[in-house]
């Protein structure tokens, strides 16, 4: 390829073009004065000031944070286990089972996912009396389910890379499996949870369709509420919101990336 | 030093008195800990995942009528107290009869696979060209490939719904070019949804691909260059068959979120932009017919997820080979 130099650069600049240039479009028109959103009316930071007197788009975007933050919580706890039983406790009755299980959310559309769900929540509320209609549990129980399966496989490949022959000298010293678990496995395997935990919250605080689903009345997250906006038309305090968003990430994921740096500098 | 030598083993936890209560307690009841962490993932998700199936295919045999919850119940009484099972098949007939669900499936499968050759046509050079970079250009570039990812997936949509109007970036740039006179339609056409599916997950495509052509060695490249293979030559022969397995990677992670989409063809696709996950998320919000859409999802369960799961499972298979 490298025959024609500059082929493969201009298809490099295109794929990189083409990420970026909505994402650009959409900050520069969110400080544009006009209400038609691709039309330049002048700089303007009025869409910010709706935006923050939108109490719709603030209580959801709370309700959004509240449900992605026992998701995570949950998912790490329960893919953690997952994963643990899966890769070091051998032989089990079931094992098959929670081996497709753990795995099948990957695959699963989340229309289906959203649907079977629903219909689970209200066949219970039928048979058991709980859980008393649809909100804030719901969601979080779906989006812990889903979840759950990112986060075990994350920790699944960190436990099969991980040296076991630090957990057999504390077990031959004298631990019991549950010290060998709290004071050797976690810390070990602590970073996988960690990146865990934050694609378990950028998951949940991303889905639409399975929260559309399982949600009730009163418990609408940031992404359903911006949906039924947006599916009106493109309206420019969502532009607002998405380049606070968009600033978020970006100093969020240059941080990372500075702590990944320079603990990997100083490993060296 | 923490550790007394008087003290009794185990960590702060191990040692404190509600754990220690609780373990004696599954002690008397005959539960191991063992069994009880494999019970707490295993219950979950028996629960919430494999539970909810039986209860959607049970659903999806009910009649839908007007009424909390908007189905008929499996079972009734009789007046003489017999119990009699309501069961019937009406709403796959329905799916069969209607041409619509047919064309949804086929209209999904050409929409995913349409996505996954475009996706591999603008990733493929872009992962080419980042496993060639030299540090430090090569961590700046997948740290730009991988930034959109985390920024929330339906504004990326909604940034395209602002591009692609007739009043859009892309009109205005190409009229204030003279490329064109009058305003060309691109949102609400199946032209937008490949774009739109093509963009999101684009990143997942790269990674793998990334992945396996940074494992790509140099030396192979050399013999062929040594032995008088061009550079064209050399990638169609050696490149591109070694990097294989990160394209059928790649392709499975655009192909399989595609097929289910519902976002991005309720955006940017036309009211004749038909998939299946827009048809049952229709069937459910709209039409209300709760059966019916159970219906879907079982037929998609079968005709689309199994055959993914079945693809996965030979892939890992081979790879463990």
């Amino acid at each position: 390829m490298t025959g024609r130099g500059w082929v493969l650069p201009l298809a490099v600049v295109f794929g990189f073009v083409f990420l970026y240039a909505p994402i650009i479009s959409l900050v520069v028109f969110s400080f544009n004065e006009s209400r038609l959103v691709t039309v330049w009316g002048g700089f303007s930071t009025r869409w910010y000031g709706e935006l923050l007197r939108d109490r719709q788009i603030l209580g959801a975007a709370w309700v959004s944070l509240k449900v992605a933050f026992w998701s995570a919580n949950l998912a790490v706890i329960i893919g953690t286990l997952g994963a643990f039983v899966l890769v070091r406790m051998g032989q089990f009755f079931g094992r098959l089972l929670l081996t497709g299980m753990i795995t099948a959310p990957l695959v699963m559309p989340e229309v289906i996912t959203g649907l079977s769900l629903l219909l689970l929540f209200v066949s219970m509320e039928l048979t058991l009396g709980w859980p008393a209609g649809r909100g804030l549990t719901t969601i979080i129980i779906a989006h812990t389910t889903f979840c759950a399966a990112f986060v075990a496989v994350i920790a699944q490949s960190r436990l099969r890379d991980m040296d076991e022959s630090l957990e057999e000298a504390a077990r031959d010293l004298g631990a019991g499996p549950v010290r060998v678990f709290f004071d050797i496995t976690l810390p070990v395997i602590t970073p996988a949870l960690v990146s865990g935990w934050l694609l378990a919250f950028t998951l949940s605080l991303d889905d639409l369709v399975i929260a559309s689903f399982v949600s009730g009345p009163g418990a609408s997250t940031l992404p359903m509420v911006i949906f039924s906006k947006v599916r009106l038309g493109v309206s420019p305090d969502v532009n607002a919101l998405a380049t606070i968003i968009i600033g978020i990430v970006t100093v969020a994921v240059l941080i990372v990336g500075w702590m990944l740096r320079r603990q990997a500098r100083l490993q060296r | 030093m923490s550790a007394d030598p008087a003290a009794p083993p185990g960590n702060a936890l191990t040692r404190s008195a509600p754990w220690r209560g609780t373990v004696r307690v599954f002690g008397w009841l005959g539960i191991s800990g063992r069994t009880l962490v494999i019970a707490i993932p295993m219950l979950w998700l028996l629960v919430f995942f494999l539970v909810p199936f039986f209860v959607l295919g049970r659903i999806s045999l009910a009649e839908a009528i007007i009424a909390r919850p908007p189905y008929t119940p499996l079972w009734e009484r009789d007046a003489d107290g017999t119990l009699q099972i309501i069961a019937t098949l009406e709403n796959y007939r329905w799916l069969v009869q209607d041409r619509l669900y047919a064309n949804a499936y086929l209209s999904s499968i050409r929409i995913a696979v349409v996505s996954t050759i475009f996706a591999l046509l603008i990733g493929y050079p872009m992962a080419y060209f980042i496993a060639r970079s030299p540090e430090p250009r090569r961590s700046i570039l997948l740290l730009l490939v991988i930034l959109p990812f985390w920024t929330s997936f339906l504004l990326r949509v909604y940034a395209w719904m602002g591009f692609l109007r007739r009043e859009g970036v892309i009109n205005n740039f190409l009229i204030w070019a003279g490329v064109i006179d009058s305003p060309l339609t691109m949102l609400q056409t199946d032209f937008a949804v490949y774009i739109g599916i093509v963009y999101t997950y684009l990143p997942f495509m790269i990674l793998p691909l990334y992945a396996n052509l940074t494992k790509l060695d140099d030396a192979h490249l050399e013999a062929a260059a040594d032995l008088g293979a061009s550079p064209m030559v050399t990638f169609f022969t050696v490149t591109l068959p070694l990097s294989l397995p990160g394209i059928v990677a790649g392709s499975m992670l655009v192909f399989i979120p595609a097929i289910g989409e519902y976002v991005i063809p309720a955006l940017l696709g036309g009211p004749d932009t038909l998939m299946i996950g827009r048809v049952l998320w229709d069937e459910f919000f709209q039409a209300r017919d709760w059966p019916v859409a159970s219906a879907v999802a079982i037929v998609m369960l079968v005709l689309v997820v199994a055959p993914i799961m079945w693809l996965q499972s030979v892939q890992n298979r081979r790879e463990l080979k």
